[in-house]
């Protein structure tokens, strides 16, 4: 666990109008370690991730990646450092089918601007076998036709493809039955054994405690604790997540 | 301490099956129908029922001269609805299109007049700076869509009227009647030409042989990687489907002028542009913008460049229109591109299959749309009935053709399959 630092960003912020969404945040992930990164609704997460995918560039602070000073000003610079992210709503085109869908943006190429889909289809087939998705049978479906597992599966093989350094997934098993939560937590797992760097955005402490390196938690914007997962208790992180008031505990009563 | 369990436990049984023996591929298409997704179901309804209302009440609407007729008045619908099909895709509307094709037809019929103090522009010349004029029109409503981020339908529709004042001035200003003949024969051969026989055929052969090549190369770069290819019942019937209607309309065509020349270009246009949308990383783009704009942006997608390029596109294509409808009528005046032109186009491509809401639709349903409208005009026209008449039947066409779209987009999402 004391591999160098894939991302480390220092002191970043971001405000939406009224709103300051993150303040002054530090926030550190090695390669071959899982991040937990944990905090109640609102309190910066999905930020903290479109902010490292240069969807909203962040208002202030550093990034570096590698040990190297970044900009990331969209999500192609992000893909091009080896960054690839699940995103909450997935942000699927419902209309392209699974092969379409995992290559969005970077399509192969033949003679005059074909798109390669023969060895498109067999790369992605290759990728959802390995990570032993057997619930898509087909690839040439829209992916409007799927169900959450399904695409859910689908967003995570696409992040995986791209031989990535970085794979953040934000609440990927949110919608998920229990074998495909156990199924995505496996998977979680051996992409850190691969040797990546994986943050993982989770509401259910009892995954993070199974599969998490180290958890950060946000509250309102600001960084407020950073734990490890050997050193700590759910029932430490709880407190840090709300405060101290117990009203909402997540991960106990996820309805 | 509990797992989540607040989704779906058991994955539904997927409703897709495999789809690679011919029975099951019949099945999976009629489970697609049955879910809402018609494809090409009601305008082969449509036109049938077109067929028997017309053919019953006027039997002059089976002449092979009213068929060479009807391709005829097709061509300039289809071409612009082309471009209109691409603004569809990503959810847009450009209201623009019949006075653009205005403004296209009469820059070249204004460029080409010949005579002493007059441009005496080549043929090739006033088509490509007509072209070149409707491109820039295009990016022009384009940037002014993505910088602003004002809606298509506003900047449209300002697009239509200024459009269709540029007309009235351009057509005026160089006639007191404003109306200008076209003189060279080369622009006048675009609409009003024909293939001799065998050379009809010609073109028979090489869109079907071109079919056929790319329909089975496909097919056996699929089979060779081991991947899951239709069925090869499916790809024959569909080469022979092709190959029946194809050999009749040149056939049927034959008997009277033959095929005429500018259905040669519309098919070319129709190959070309199916290629970008199908083929290309460009048409991906497309449609992915429409279906998602969001997934789109987030894979690094340009979503605005695309924008702008789709209004260039639909521009582009009306001004191709606009030069076929103006070789046609052999004439420009102050009423070029207006009437239902835009209407006609816009109902095509929705008649034809491509959604209103984005994401969903052909090249080849400007074909098909088209088809049913000229088949409707044309047939109004032999039975000699009043403007007003004619109105309210394209209006309730159009109207047919929206409603098939909204109530199967409906039943397509409550089956999931939107
Ligand atoms: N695009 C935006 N425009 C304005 N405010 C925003 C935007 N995105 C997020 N916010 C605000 O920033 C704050 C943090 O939101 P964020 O989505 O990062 O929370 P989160 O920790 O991911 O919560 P959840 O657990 O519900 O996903 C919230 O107050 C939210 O309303
Ligand atoms: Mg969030």
């Amino acid at each position: 666990m004391t591999g160098t630092a894939t991302l480390e960003l220092k002191g970043v912020s971001k405000r939406f109008g009224a709103v300051q969404a993150l303040s002054n945040v530090d926030f550190v992930v090695r390669a071959g370690e899982v991040m937990a990164l944990v905090g109640d609704n609102g309190a910066g997460k999905s930020t903290l991730i479109k902010g490292i995918a240069g969807i909203y560039p962040f208002d202030g602070g550093e990034v570096s990646f590698e040990g190297k000073r970044v900009t990331i000003h969209g999500p192609r610079d992000a893909a091009n450092l080896g960054i690839e992210i699940v995103y909450q709503d997935l942000a699927l085109a419902d209309n392209l089918d699974v092969v379409a869908n995992m290559f969005l943006g970077r399509e192969r190429t033949l003679s005059f601007g074909r798109i390669d889909e023969v060895s498109m289809e067999q790369a992605c087939l290759e990728t959802l076998n390995s990570l032993s998705v057997t619930t898509i049978r087909s690839v040439r479906l829209p992916v409007a036709s799927m169900s959450g597992g399904q695409r859910q599966a689908i967003a995570v093989a696409k992040a995986v493809m791209w031989n990535s350094k970085l794979v953040i997934l934000d609440e990927p098993t949110a919608a998920l039955g229990v074998a495909q939560t156990r199924q995505v937590l496996d998977l979680v797992r051996r992409l850190a054994g691969r040797g990546l760097a994986v943050v993982l955005i989770s509401h259910n402490l009892h995954d993070i405690f199974e599969v998490a390196d180290r958890i950060t938690v946000l509250r309102l914007g600001r960084k407020v604790a950073e734990f490890k997962r050997s050193e700590t208790t759910q029932q430490e992180v709880v407190h840090a997540i709300t405060a101290g008031s117990l009203e909402s505990v997540p991960g106990m009563v996820e309805a | 301490m509990s797992k989540v369990t607040t989704a779906k436990m058991s994955e539904e049984p997927t409703r897709m099956g495999q789809e690679d023996s011919f029975g099951g591929y019949m099945q999976g298409w009629l489970r697609r129908v049955r879910a809402g997704d018609l494809g090409s179901l009601p305008i082969i309804f449509g036109l049938i029922v077109i067929a028997i209302i017309f053919g019953i009440r006027e039997p002059i609407f089976f002449v092979p001269r009213n068929f060479v007729n009807l391709l005829l008045q097709m061509a300039g619908i289809t071409t612009i609805a082309i471009g209109i099909v691409f603004v569809l895709l990503i959810a847009e509307i450009d209201l623009s299109v019949g006075f653009v094709s205005g403004v296209g037809g009469v820059a070249m019929v204004l460029l080409l007049r010949e005579g002493e103090g007059n441009p005496n522009w080549p043929w090739w010349a006033a088509i490509l700076a007509a072209l070149l004029l409707t491109l820039l029109i295009g990016l022009l409503h384009g940037l002014i869509i993505t910088r602003f981020g004002v809606p298509s339908f506003v900047v449209t529709l300002a697009g239509l009227l200024a459009w269709s004042g540029v007309v009235l001035i351009m057509t005026t200003k160089f006639s007191t009647a404003g109306t200008i003949v076209i003189q060279n024969e080369i622009v006048l051969g675009i609409a009003n030409s024909f293939l001799p026989t065998q050379w009809g055929w010609a073109m028979f052969a090489i869109a079907v042989g071109g079919y056929a090549f790319s329909t089975f190369s496909q097919r056996q770069s699929m089979v060779r990687q081991n991947l899951v290819a239709r069925p090869l019942l499916v790809d024959l019937l569909s080469v022979g489907g092709l190959a029946l209607v194809a050999g009749f309309a040149v056939w049927y065509a034959n008997q009277d002028r033959g095929v005429p020349v500018v259905a040669v270009i519309v098919i070319v246009l129709l190959v070309s542009w199916s290629f970008v949308a199908n083929r290309t990383r460009f048409g991906r783009y497309v449609y992915a913008v429409g279906g998602n704009p969001e997934a789109a942006r987030r894979a690094g997608i340009n979503v605005a460049r695309i924008r702008i390029m789709v209004f260039m596109i639909s521009s582009f294509m009306a001004g191709v229109g606009g030069i076929v409808l103006a070789s046609r009528l052999r004439s420009v005046d102050t009423n070029t591109g207006g009437g239902n032109l835009l209407l006609n186009a816009i109902a095509a491509a929705v008649i034809g299959g491509t959604s209103l809401f984005g994401g969903s639709g052909k090249v080849s349903s400007a074909l098909l749309g088209a088809l049913v409208i000229a088949s409707v005009e044309n047939g109004m026209g032999l039975l000699g009935l009043a403007s007003g008449t004619k109105f309210v039947v394209n209006g309730l066409v159009l109207l047919a053709a929206v409603l098939v779209d909204a109530v199967s987009r409906r039943s397509r999402e409550s089956s999931g399959i939107a």
